[in-house]
């Protein structure tokens, strides 16, 4: 830390005046004056919860296609559809079980014995070659978006919430203060906030296994260096066989989630896959504290765009892509 | 990149004095073909000139910007289709439409210039950013980019007029010739392919063609030999950006229409697919997968529906022959034809032998 405000001081200054002026602008009741420019303070809460809800959302995703290419050089673009699959599963669980929970461990478990098959049937044949994987996940892709619009049709789904995450709660965030002096607290869907806590608990969990863990650690030295993990003797193969299921059952999981505060429709599997494609360029291939960072990012870019420059809002997203690429080319979060 | 590898152009091998007439007298076919594309007209439905030949021809001339990139520079580039469809909408926006408001109504031969300028700008602009990145980074980066494209014009109603795009976009008048009509518009599109075929197969042969070659093979080899590699990757991005423009006009003159979808992800991913399943290797790859590609979209509905199967499965079908092409023939149609006369070649030998 102190290492990075030697190195860089005035990137460091702007660092801490932008933290401060977005506590400020979390924390302050807002003057007459600033509600003129930026409009109500309860829609600048909300944009800023819902951007790092789906951070949340996107990090999930995101986390697992990152780990896919950093470890087998994989670049999954049937990644939106395992999520979408997950979704529709979890949805016909839940409905068929009643039960949410229920429905996000079988999604789990069944994506995941379907990232097996994928990779145990095909991937596995062609390793080394980047780019008749990346067309095969095409034609994966393909296949399940027809597949799924076959069983499932275009309309729109929603699974079903339970009722212990139903409703807002209030968050101990000033909006406003009414005439009376009384003050006025923001109130926030539960299921976003929880769903939120769920993400960084799965994040932190991710981060505990691989880097305190053997066999984050085996992962860890396969992202850097295949070919030597494999001349020490470690089965590589059992290795990537697990991340990808767990990269998979990640994405299904993730639809379950998805599909329980926003919907599942057909179209979303490449909503998903842009989202988890810009998340990790931005913030750096194969690396889990990227995801997370560059989840953050692009889910308030894609909130406070949708609120503040509604025909404008993808640019804004496209804008942060292409600063860091032209800045750094290899992410945010990754060293050279 | 081992499929662009395997599937390697065979230029370097061939001879210094290389010429046209050679091509054409190593490759009888070709005479057949121009002559049989050039007479089509005189016995051919318009249904069959427009909507299966010229829909093909430009279909492959986007996929012939995409093997350009993707065979001699080894760089799978998704944005092509996204450039065409910037030309596109450049037509709509400087020529005329329904949209009066939007559409500016300038004559085509400012529109069309500064249509094309402006995509391949765009183009450019996309290979800048993709070229910092190697390998399949690029693949990543042109299908972020092609995306952003396709929801900019879906959300965006100033400019692009959102979901519905623009209608009734006429082909001009020009030269005293009607282009709208159905046999000058096949001549139209003809041409064009043709000169940008000859422009890659030309190119391919240049030092430029050959020294970008030489970056897909070895890009640090090259740089420490004194080219500016990211430069040559730059400029392949440029040339094959306006093969696309020139294919994206013509898109929107062939459809009269644009809108979010012509560039959406899915026709990105088909081209991608008609690039691949033709054969990345040599430049007739793109318009033989173009062709196949073309005739399936028109016949397997009623197809499909004849053996019994709902019509709307094209997508399946699609996916699943993809599939097979990626797993079993690696470099497309071209390949399975090249193994093929090998394998004939050798039980001739044989017999001659016995």
């Amino acid at each position: 830390m102190s290492h990075f405000i030697g190195r860089h001081p005035i990137w460091s200054l702007v660092i801490v005046i932008g933290i401060a002026i977005l506590l400020f602008l979390i924390f302050a009741v807002w003057p007459p004056e600033l509600e003129q420019v930026l409009g109500r303070k309860r829609i600048f809460l909300s944009a800023l919860l819902n951007g790092i809800t789906l951070g949340g959302l996107y990090f999930l995703v995101a986390s697992g296609f990152t780990l896919i290419f950093g470890l087998m050089r994989n670049v999954n673009l049937a990644h939106g559809s395992l999520y979408l699959f997950g979704g529709y599963f979890g949805y016909e669980v839940a409905n068929g079980t009643g039960s949410w929970v229920f429905a996000l461990v079988a999604t789990f478990v069944v994506v995941a014995l379907l990232g097996i098959v994928l990779q145990f049937t095909i991937f596995r044949w062609m390793e080394g070659q980047d780019l008749r994987q990346t067309l095969v996940t095409i034609a994966i892709s393909l296949i399940l978006a027809d597949l799924m619009l076959w069983r499932w049709g275009g309309d729109f789904y929603q699974v079903p919430m339970p009722a212990w995450l139903g409703g807002p709660v209030e968050v101990p965030l000033v909006t406003a203060v009414r005439s009376s002096g009384e003050l006025v607290y923001l109130s926030y869907p539960l299921v976003r906030l929880v769903i939120l806590l769920g993400a960084v608990v799965i994040g932190v969990l991710m981060w505990l296994a691989l880097n305190r863990t053997k066999i984050g650690m085996l992962v860890r030295a396969g992202v850097d260096d295949r070919d030597m993990l494999s001349a020490t003797g470690i089965r590589v193969q059992l290795l990537f066989l697990l991340v990808f299921a767990f990269g998979a059952g990640l994405a299904g999981f993730t639809g379950v989630v998805g599909g329980t505060f926003q919907s599942l429709q057909q179209g979303e599997d490449i909503k998903i896959l842009l989202a988890s494609l810009v998340v990790v360029i931005v913030g750096g291939m194969g690396s889990i504290t990227g995801a997370a960072v560059g989840a953050v990012l692009i889910g308030l870019a894609d909130q406070f765009g949708t609120v503040y420059m509604p025909t404008y809002a993808v640019v804004l997203t496209f804008v942060i892509m292409v600063v860091v690429l032209a800045l750094r080319p290899q992410g945010l979060m990754r060293g050279n | 990149m081992a499929l662009v590898e395997a599937a390697r152009a065979p230029a370097s091998a061939k001879p210094e004095s290389w010429s046209w007439t050679d091509t054409f007298q190593q490759y009888p076919a070709l005479w057949l073909l121009a002559l049989f594309l050039l007479i089509l007209p005189a016995f051919a439905s318009n249904f069959v000139l427009i909507e299966l030949f010229g829909w093909a021809m430009i279909l492959g001339m986007i996929a012939l910007s995409l093997m350009f990139l993707a065979g001699y520079g080894g760089m799978v580039s998704l944005v092509q289709m996204t450039v065409a469809g910037c030309a596109g909408y450049m037509i709509a926006i400087f020529g005329t439409s329904v949209m009066t408001d939007i559409s500016l109504g300038w004559p085509w031969w400012v529109g069309v210039p500064l249509a094309i300028v402006i995509a391949v700008i765009f183009g450019t602009l996309s290979g800048v950013l993709s070229v910092r990145t190697e390998g399949i980074y690029t693949i990543m980066i042109t299908l972020a980019i092609a995306s952003a494209f396709y929801y900019f014009t879906l959300q965006n109603y100033t400019i692009f007029n959102g979901f519905s795009g623009f209608n009734a976009v006429r082909t001009p008048q020009a030269f005293g010739v009607e282009w709208r009509s159905p046999v000058p518009f096949y001549y139209l599109i003809l041409f064009w392919t043709v000169v940008s075929y000859l422009a890659v197969v030309y190119v391919s042969r240049t030092p430029f063609g050959l020294a970008l070659q030489g970056t897909r093979d070895n890009s640090r080899r090259m740089a420490a030999l004194g080219f500016n590699v990211t430069a040559h990757r730059v400029a392949a991005y440029a040339f094959a950006a306006l093969i696309a423009a020139i294919a994206g006009v013509l898109l929107v003159w062939h459809g009269g229409q644009i809108s979010p979808g012509t560039a959406g992800v899915g026709p990105v991913i088909d081209i991608l697919i008609i690039a691949v399943v033709g054969g990345l290797s040599r430049p007739i790859g793109a318009f033989i997968g173009a062709i196949i590609y073309v005739i399936l979209r028109t016949f397997a509905l009623d197809a499909l529906v004849m053996v019994g199967l709902d019509g709307k499965r094209f997508q399946l079908l699609i996916g699943v022959g993809f599939l097979l092409i990626v797993l079993f023939s690696p470099d497309g149609i071209l390949g399975l034809w090249a193994r093929w006369r090998a394998r004939y070649a050798r039980g001739n030998a044989r017999d001659g032998r016995a």
